[in-house]
């Protein structure tokens, strides 16, 4: 034992290769369990077109979720169109709420009134990253639902609660990477404004917030993500009705909520089934997308210094 | 006797209870350049900062005194603050062009101040850039970053940005403090060129510099502005033995 390669590597004698044992280990499991996760989600999600032989094309552009009607009847048909373009909905239209509020929000902590900014609206903010999931979509449920329903009309479980619920919980990491990019500019910027006959308004509209256009877009991307990604809350407010929806007061599904409904009833190997992971990998597919566009391509388009 | 341009009278400035200016007067002549002199933390930028009332952006400043432009209290309340900078310019130490490109840097001003007609920004940029003699630098690099150019073309780039819109005072914070013999050799030219049509104040820790560019010098000491005349005079026969000593580098 005192001569294997794991004692030697790390010669575990002093504490200071204790410390390196463990990180390194740790590292270990954090890469492992993310390459299983990807191959079995992949495995799993590519057998719905490997196994059960159906096109990619019909799988993203057909609406016609039937993954449990006999062949007699046309079926089954696993097209998830209308839950794709469910999510993209709510989650764009999610994003176009939260972002101006966000703009507002990180300006007044920052320019406008530090002192109360930075002591009460921030801490609140960050309040609202770390409520649970289930309670906004309950608070949507009980508050938002009922109010849509008789205020505005339809059921009140539509596109227009799911995004509501959404934009709130995005709000604190919209406003968290805008406050860090507009902290991060030279204060050079503000005066220079100033001493040129701006207004303080100006300097903020015209030059702060287009120089912290990168930390806006991370934002926004990562809120997108989020949102992208949400599924209890979304799924306790939308009503989940599986057609495209029409008027924002529609019910609608989301990617999410349509694999949380069925994950329980449908049979491990089934089509059903390999249709819910395949849904599984084209989130991660996106997921991995919105961290790409943030890494890259908010980097060489934002501002370099 | 002809007015002039800027008048400081019995000048007080405080920084909560610092002391940070006592009892200034000075009076600017048009289409002169004076230069500020004094060793560091004596009250030079702090004075600039007054003049175009930038020292409002920070809390517990104080003003006593008075400020005459043309005649006028800049300090008086009904005074438009954002006005008065448009007509008081100021470059600061750090080239701080904005993060946009060069052409919309020069027409970051006239557009705030209303200008939106296509030509006449073309025009206004143009005639901005020639005049701080950075236009064949940039002519065919109008449409990118200005954050790309260098140190003394940023700063160039910063007086061009200043000059479109047209204030009638340029305060220069060390304006070539950071920039390299040669770029800094730019902007004094520049600075003489400039003063055909401008009332240029600059603050400089170089003699030389404030010798070669400036025609009146003030030298401020530890908030006090101990002597200023023209700048032939303060630099050969200097009356307080500080000036002296200052000047000739034998200082603290
Ligand atoms: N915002 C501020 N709050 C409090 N005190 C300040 C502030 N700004 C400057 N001071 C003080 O006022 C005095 C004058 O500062 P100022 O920046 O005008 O000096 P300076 O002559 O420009 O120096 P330097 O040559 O180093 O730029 C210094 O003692 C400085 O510490
Ligand atoms: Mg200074």
């Amino acid at each position: 034992m005192k001569n294997s390669f794991v004692y030697k590597y790390l010669s575990l004698r002093n504490s200071e290769s204790l410390g390196r044992f463990l990180t390194t280990m740790a590292a270990l499991i954090a890469i492992v369990s993310t390459i299983t996760i990807v191959v079995f989600i992949s495995l799993k999600g590519l057998s719905t077109f490997t196994t059960n032989g159906v096109s990619l094309k019909e799988f993203l552009f057909s609406t016609n979720w039937l993954p449990d009607r006999p062949l007699a009847e046309g079926g089954p048909q696993v097209g998830v169109l209308a839950f794709i373009i469910g999510s993209l909905v709510v989650s764009m239209l999610a994003v176009l709420v939260s972002a101006p509020l966000s703009i507002a929000c990180a300006v007044f902590i920052v320019e406008i009134a530090p002192y109360w900014g930075q002591r009460f609206l921030q801490p609140a903010i960050e309040l609202l990253a770390g409520i649970p999931s289930v309670v906004y979509g309950y608070i949507g449920l009980s508050v938002l639902v009922p109010f849509i329903r008789d205020n505005i009309g339809g059921l009140g479980f539509s596109v227009l609660a799911g995004f509501l619920v959404l934009s709130v919980m995005i709000l604190p990491t919209i406003v968290s990477m805008l406050i860090d990019s507009l902290k991060s500019l030279p204060r050079d910027y503000k005066e220079a404004s100033l001493a040129l006959g701006s207004t303080r308004w100006q300097a903020i509209r015209l030059v702060l917030i287009p120089a912290a256009r990168s930390g806006l877009v991370t934002g926004i991307v990562l809120g997108l993500a989020r949102a992208f990604g949400e599924a209890l809350a979304v799924q306790m407010v939308i009503g989940n009705t599986r057609v495209m929806p029409t008027s924002i007061l529609d019910p609608v599904i989301t990617l999410t909520s349509a694999i949380t409904m069925d994950m329980g009833n449908t049979p491990m190997g089934s089509l059903w089934n390999n249709a819910l992971w395949s849904m599984g990998l084209l989130l991660l597919i996106m997921s991995f997308i919105f961290i790409l566009i943030v890494r890259y391509g908010v980097r060489r388009g934002g501002i370099s210094r | 006797m002809t007015q002039s341009k800027i008048s400081v009278k019995n000048l007080n400035m405080y920084y909560g209870d610092f002391h940070a200016l006592k009892n200034v007067n000075l009076e600017v002549e048009a289409n002169q350049v004076t230069a500020l002199i004094g060793p560091s933390g004596c009250g030079k930028s702090t004075f600039l900062r007054v003049l175009n009332r930038m020292n409002d952006l920070i809390e517990g400043v104080k003003v006593e005194g008075s400020v005459l432009l043309d005649g006028c209290d800049i300090y008086r309340p009904e005074e438009d603050v954002v006005n008065l900078r448009k007509r008081i310019g100021m470059v600061f130490q750090r080239p701080n062009p904005f993060p946009m490109s060069v052409y919309d840097n020069i027409a970051y001003g006239p557009r705030i101040h209303g200008i939106k007609d296509k030509r006449k920004l073309d025009e206004i940029v143009e005639k901005s850039l020639r005049a701080a003699v950075i236009w064949d630098e940039v002519q065919d690099r109008l449409y990118k970053s200005a954050i790309g150019l260098s140190g003394g073309q940023q700063q160039r780039i910063c007086i061009a940005r200043l000059l479109a819109v047209e204030p009638e005072v340029l305060l220069m914070d060390e304006p070539t403090s950071a920039l390299d013999p040669l770029a800094t050799m730019k902007i004094e030219e520049l600075i003489q060129a400039l003063k055909k049509e401008y009332t240029i104040i600059i603050v400089t820790h170089n003699m030389q510099q404030a010798a070669r560019v400036s025609d009146v010098t003030a030298f401020f000491l530890t908030g006090d502005l101990l002597e200023y005349g023209k700048t032939d005079t303060i630099f050969t026969k200097p009356t307080d033995k500080r000036t002296e000593d200052y000047i000739t580098g034998r200082f603290g």
